[in-house]
């Protein structure tokens, strides 16, 4: 395998958690709810995913307990965030407090355990094309899995009625709300369907990506997907161009660090918050005055009496 | 039938008070759950957690200690949640308050300088944390830039940094290669209250500031204006108050606040540098605040609580085997709970009859 | 001909507060019904009832002669009921089309909707793009986008909550063509509004409600508006009246005044000139959204600019910030009670410190003077009777009218020389309206320069000496009201301009 296409590959497989988690809550945030416990979601979900994968034999098992997990704190959320309208920034970082504090206790039994990587797809002579072979065709099924996502997301946003019905959601809950639409119904099927991505990130994170379960390891990648939903304008192609950018960001400190370079690890390992903050502020810079995050994001919905 | 929320006419007082104390009962409960499910008696747990910290004085000195931080940092969040502001990077500034006032105790380490020398730490350490917490407070108020993302990664950075001087420039020559610092001079320490215990001048000082920020919030117009900032942006404008100022005032000072709170502890209970200085303090300060009620009295005494999930974690994890992990379990599930108790104090819970349609 | 709609016996209580007590409607097939009321009578509650985003406590509904439950708005849509919000239930970044699916079954295709929409608004002469995004649209062509949204549902009964608040006299008067011509389909409207001379003009029958209780069901063409004024407030409201006073030397001066628009859904405003004199009250007519926000702000110094181009009794204050202007004389009241002029949770203590806080003596070295503040606003409250359910409650807690006496109020009593208001009467009770009406004529005559941003053409002309308008940020030669006619003035808003007095 060339150069190259090492690198390739190794920036889809960092890239694919960031997308998966990021795509979640880009339809949270289009509903009109800010969950910021991504990170929460995501470890849970990285370290339930591979506790069940152990106990089961079963990688399939493990993922699909992982986006269970990550169900699980959504609903959560949900409940204080829209049931009891509390607000949804202190609520968010609660679950992430929680969810760091919880995978911990789930994961601490599997600490040192390893399993196999989740397996890659070979096709006979597609994957053995050079350069595009591998990369395009050699990947796990998980890496497939978040282009669809993708797709799929894009196509329900602005393709479909429900889709239409989401984002009239998020951008005016009192319109939706007289015109008779279930605004804290359809806000909690996106909450959990935000959980459900950032489970499977994680999930993809400990069975796919390292292969292991170590404590703390999202390392603020539920953050950096929370970024990457605004450096997209809350648009679900653009932020497979901004997962994709993290990615390579990830890859390029993995590497500068495996070659030296005079650089400190520590200032490559903080090269992704950096990368982040700075997208921000550029994002912010281009888009000064013009708001394209849904107009109701973030403000809590109690129906009038 | 089905209940629905109901904003409420009234704000009864008891209610304010008495929220908090549900939310920790709520937190007690699950928590005897959760040991259940761990397999330990929740029972011998729970007295494990929160009452055997209480028991010494000795214990409570100990108490004390971890609170200092806690409190120091949740004043200066409360000024900037009541503002709308939302700080949620005090870990990083904490961290680089700590690195600023460390700077000088190796600086003059091994010559005699003189009692100047922790007063200058501490306001360095001040500095510090100003210093990082504006960052994003100047990217919000001139370009607009989302807070929370920002203030969070700077705490990884600010770790990082710290990481590198620990295993590099600061390193301890003597220290067998351990990734530590040399130990600080007594005059770059903070003195000991009583006799031979462990708490120090820091807590006094954590104390005055929660008093002062009590007054100032309750009774000064900058309290009001932070107040109202929060309240609503555009009517904190048709005061004339310049609500981007606001956001760096409350960022100053609850940065300020947090690099204060770093390098106490530095310069107290740990007396040097390590890679890490902080369980999450700068984190579980933002519990404290909410459970505080945004108040700083209410921070001085929610610190007191949270302290005790701190040591009971500690303690319990020795005398039990149970994980540390719990402890961060139980703080999210307090903050779960102080936030949905909030709720009624804002609605009442009313049912209404289900309809059927015809 | 039995009732299309017959509600008996609703009753709705929120709290201690009953907003509609056994009240009863009938509304006949093709006959416009208004339903009249001040703010506060309990209207909106009804008809939400009606439209099923409301249970009534007690009451039945009947349509067409059979009992109904209608449990939600889509429920109100299948029985043929069909509505126009006052406050719009838009969203602004979707398109016409995007707006209109959103109240139709999922099934129908875009395409078809689209095409619908066109044929609508042909139909009723209601012009519409359906791919436009609603932002980028007037407040005319987004009450189309209701009306035809509720069209497409082929209604038997169309209710309209105010609808001609927000329109120049001429779209109104294209409003009522679009209503006749849907009665005259057999198609029954529900008017709501509160005036009385539009309902005269328009409407078969009138049920009044007054403090959420019907007090008569009368043929508003058998009244005078004088009758039904009576009738909707119970008492007679007395009109507010000028005392004659000279006017005096030119206080505020604004001339060449251009400001880029804060946000992309904002206005600029265009070299703007006025000047207001002494004892004098200067209306600013204009359909919402064409710059009054914009104006009010460059006045009250929230937003700053040039010194020349603003300047109070010579002395330009462009530059100057809110709290130096306050300092020099001016007090202003901008459109938004809540969340703007006052902070919806603080007490009304707090709310007087809120904008009084640079001049009235509240402060001392950085603290709050706390008897100083509760002594201001008990005057407050006691020279405008506002009407508090405790001693210091929340700004929320008020009626939009007792809470519109305090927000003037704290300004008056400072005495200013200039006074800007925008919407000083907006959803406000016709009590307290008159009230602050004469406020506003007493202080003129008292000698400061007031200015009043408006969109109820009736305020101005009872006001106002002399009359502007604002439209797409431009600012017309201000006219003595005597002078002015109702469609003059409607033709300007609607962005004519030039034309002769």
């Amino acid at each position: 395998m060339g150069m190259t296409e090492a690198i390739l590959l190794t920036i889809i497989t960092a890239a694919t958690p960031l997308l998966i988690a990021a795509l979640g809550e880009l339809v949270v945030e289009r509903s009109g709810v800010l969950n910021l416990g991504v990170e929460g979601m995501m470890i849970v979900g990285a370290a339930t995913g591979f506790a069940a994968a152990i106990l089961t034999g079963s990688t399939v098992i493990g993922i699909l307990a992982g986006i269970g997990a990550g169900m699980i704190l959504a609903a959560i959320f949900a409940a204080l965030a829209l049931g009891l309208a509390a607000n949804q920034v202190a609520t968010g970082l609660a679950l992430t407090i929680l969810g760091l504090g919880a995978s911990g206790l789930i994961g601490s039994a599997f600490v040192g355990a390893r399993r196999d990587a989740l397996a890659k797809i070979d096709l006979p002579w597609l994957t053995d094309l050079p350069v595009v072979g591998k990369v395009l065709f050699g990947q796990d099924p998980l890496v497939y899995v978040s282009a669809l996502l993708a797709v799929g997301v894009w196509w329900f946003l602005w393709k479909t009625r429900a889709g239409l019905v989401l984002r009239a959601v998020g951008e005016s809950h009192g319109a939706a709300h007289a015109l008779g639409y279930s605004v804290l119904k359809i806000r909690f099927l996106a909450v959990l369907f935000g959980g459900g991505c950032a489970g499977l990130a994680g999930a993809y994170l400990s069975l796919a990506y390292t292969p292991f379960w170590s404590p703390g390891m999202t390392a603020g990648r539920g953050w950096i997907a929370l970024a990457i939903v605004v450096f997209a304008s809350w648009l679900p192609l653009r932020a497979v161009i901004g997962a994709y950018l993290f990615g390579g960001v990830t890859v390029l400190q993995l590497h500068a660090q495996a070659r030296g370079w005079g650089i400190p690890s520590q200032a490559m390992s903080a090269l992704p918050y950096l990368a982040t903050i700075l997208v921000l502020v550029l994002i912010s810079v281009r888009r000064r005055g013009d708001a394209q995050a849904p107009a109701s994001l973030g403000t809590p919905f109690v129906p009038d009496r | 039938m089905r209940l629905i929320l109901e904003r409420r006419d009234d704000r009864p007082a008891w209610l304010a008070l008495a929220s908090p104390l549900v939310a920790v009962t709520l937190t007690l409960i699950a928590g005897a759950v959760l040991f259940a499910l761990l397999g330990k008696d929740p029972l011998a747990a729970l007295k494990v957690f929160f009452v055997d910290p209480l028991s010494d004085g000795w214990a409570l000195q100990e108490l004390a200690v971890k609170a200092t931080p806690l409190i120091l940092i949740a004043v200066g969040l409360t000024l900037c949640y009541r503002s709308n502001t939302w700080n949620i990077g005090a870990e990083g500034q904490l961290v680089m308050g700590a690195v600023f006032g460390s700077w000088l105790a190796l600086a003059t380490h091994g010559s005699a300088n003189g009692p100047w020398v922790l007063p200058a730490m501490l306001l360095l350490g001040i500095l510090g944390g100003m210093a990082w917490a504006l960052i994003p407070a100047l990217l919000k108020a001139r370009l607009g830039v989302n807070e929370i993302l920002t203030s969070l990664m700077l705490v990884y950075v600010a770790e990082l940094l710290l990481d590198y001087l620990v295993r590099g420039r600061w390193r301890d020559p003597q220290g067998f290669n351990f990734p530590q610092s040399v130990s600080f001079e007594p005059e770059a320490t903070m003195p000991i209250l009583f006799g031979a215990g462990r708490l120090h001048v820091g807590f006094a000082i954590a104390v005055v500031v929660a008093l002062i920020a009590a007054l100032l919030m309750a009774r000064s117009l900058k309290g009001f204006e932070i107040r109202l900032a929060g309240e609503a942006p555009r009517a904190a404008r048709f005061a004339g108050f310049d609500t981007a100022r606001t956001t760096l005032l409350v960022f100053a000072v609850s940065g300020g606040l947090a690099g204060l709170a770093g390098i106490i502890e530095v310069a107290g209970p740990l007396g040097q540098l390590q890679p890490s200085i902080s369980p999450g303090y700068g984190f579980t300060a933002i519990i404290v605040a909410f459970l505080g009620r945004l108040n700083p009295i209410g921070a001085l005494i929610a610190g007191l609580f949270l302290a005790l999930t701190f040591i009971g974690g500690e303690n319990a994890q020795i005398a039990m085997r149970i994980p540390l992990d719990v402890t961060r379990v139980f703080q999210g599930l307090l903050l779960f709970f102080v936030l949905g108790c909030d709720t009624f104090l804002l609605y009442r819970l009313r049912r209404v009859p289900s309809v059927r349609a015809a | 001909m039995a009732a299309l709609l017959e509600a008996s016996g609703i009753v709705r209580r929120f709290g201690a507060l009953v907003a509609n007590d056994h009240v009863d409607l009938v509304v006949a097939p093709a006959e416009i019904h208004a339903l009249l009321g001040e703010n506060g009578a309990g209207k909106s509650t009804l008809v939400k009832i009606l439209y099923g985003l409301l249970q009534p406590l007690e009451g039945t509904l009947s349509w067409e002669g059979r009992p109904v439950t209608i449990a939600s708005p889509a429920e109100a849509r299948r029985l043929g009921i069909g509505m126009v919000f006052q406050h719009f239930s838009l969203f602004d970044a979707l398109t016409v089309a995007e707006n209109v699916a959103l109240s139709l079954p999922a099934s129908t295709p875009m395409a078809t909707i689209e095409a619908e929409v066109a044929q609508l608004s042909r139909a009723y002469g209601l012009p519409l793009e359906p791919r436009r995004e609603v932002w980028r649209l007037s407040v005319g062509e987004r009450q189309r986008i209701e009306i035809v949204r509720a069209l497409l549902q082929n209604p038997k009964l169309l209710i309209l909550d105010e609808p001609t608040s927000v329109l120049t006299p001429q779209e109104a008067d294209q409003l009522f063509v679009t209503l006749e011509a849907l009665k005259a389909e057999g198609r029954s409207i529900l008017y709501i509004s509160h005036k009385l001379d539009e309902v005269r003009r328009l409407c078969d029958r009138a049920t009044v409600l007054r403090l959420g209780k019907v007090v008569a069901t009368a043929d508003p063409r058998a009244e005078t508006a004088a009758s039904l004024a009576r009738l909707m407030v119970g008492t007679e409201v007395k009109e507010a009246r000028a005392t004659a006073h000279a006017t005096g030397a030119e206080r505020l001066v604004v001339q060449g005044l251009s400001l880029p628009a804060t946000d992309i859904h904002g206005t600029a405003l265009k070299d703007v000139a006025l000047t207001v004199r002494a004892g004098e009250i200067v209306g600013i007519a204009g359909i919402a959204g064409n710059g009054q926000d914009e104006f009010f702000a460059a006045l009250s110094g929230e937003v700053t600019g040039d010194p020349g181009t603003i300047s109070l009794d010579g002395r330009p204050i462009g530059s100057l910030g809110i709290n130096a202007r306050r300092r020099l004389g001016a007090a202003f009241v901008p459109e938004e009670r809540l969340g703007h002029a006052a902070a919806p949770g603080f007490t009304l203590a707090d709310n007087a410190l809120l904008s009084g806080h640079a001049t009235n003596g509240f402060v001392r070295r950085g603290l709050i003077d706390r008897s100083a503040v509760t002594a201001w606003f008990r005057r407050v409250v006691s020279a405008f009777d506002v009407r508090t359910s405790g001693p210091n409650p929340e700004a929320r807690a008020l009626s939009g009218g007792n809470l519109q006496k305090f927000v003037v109020g704290r300004e008056i009593l400072r005495e200013p020389q200039l006074f800007v208001v925008a919407q000083p009467t907006w959803g406000v009770d016709a009590a307290a309206a008159a009230t602050i009406r004469q406020a506003l004529l007493d202080l003129a005559a008292r000698g400061a320069a007031v200015l009043v941003i408006s969109q109820d053409l009736d305020e101005l002309f009872a006001l106002a000496d002399r009359l502007a308008v604002i439209s797409e940020g431009r600012l017309s030669e201000a006219r003595p009201t005597p002078s002015l006619d109702r469609e003059t003035v409607g033709l300007m808003m609607g962005g004519i301009h030039g034309v002769a007095a």
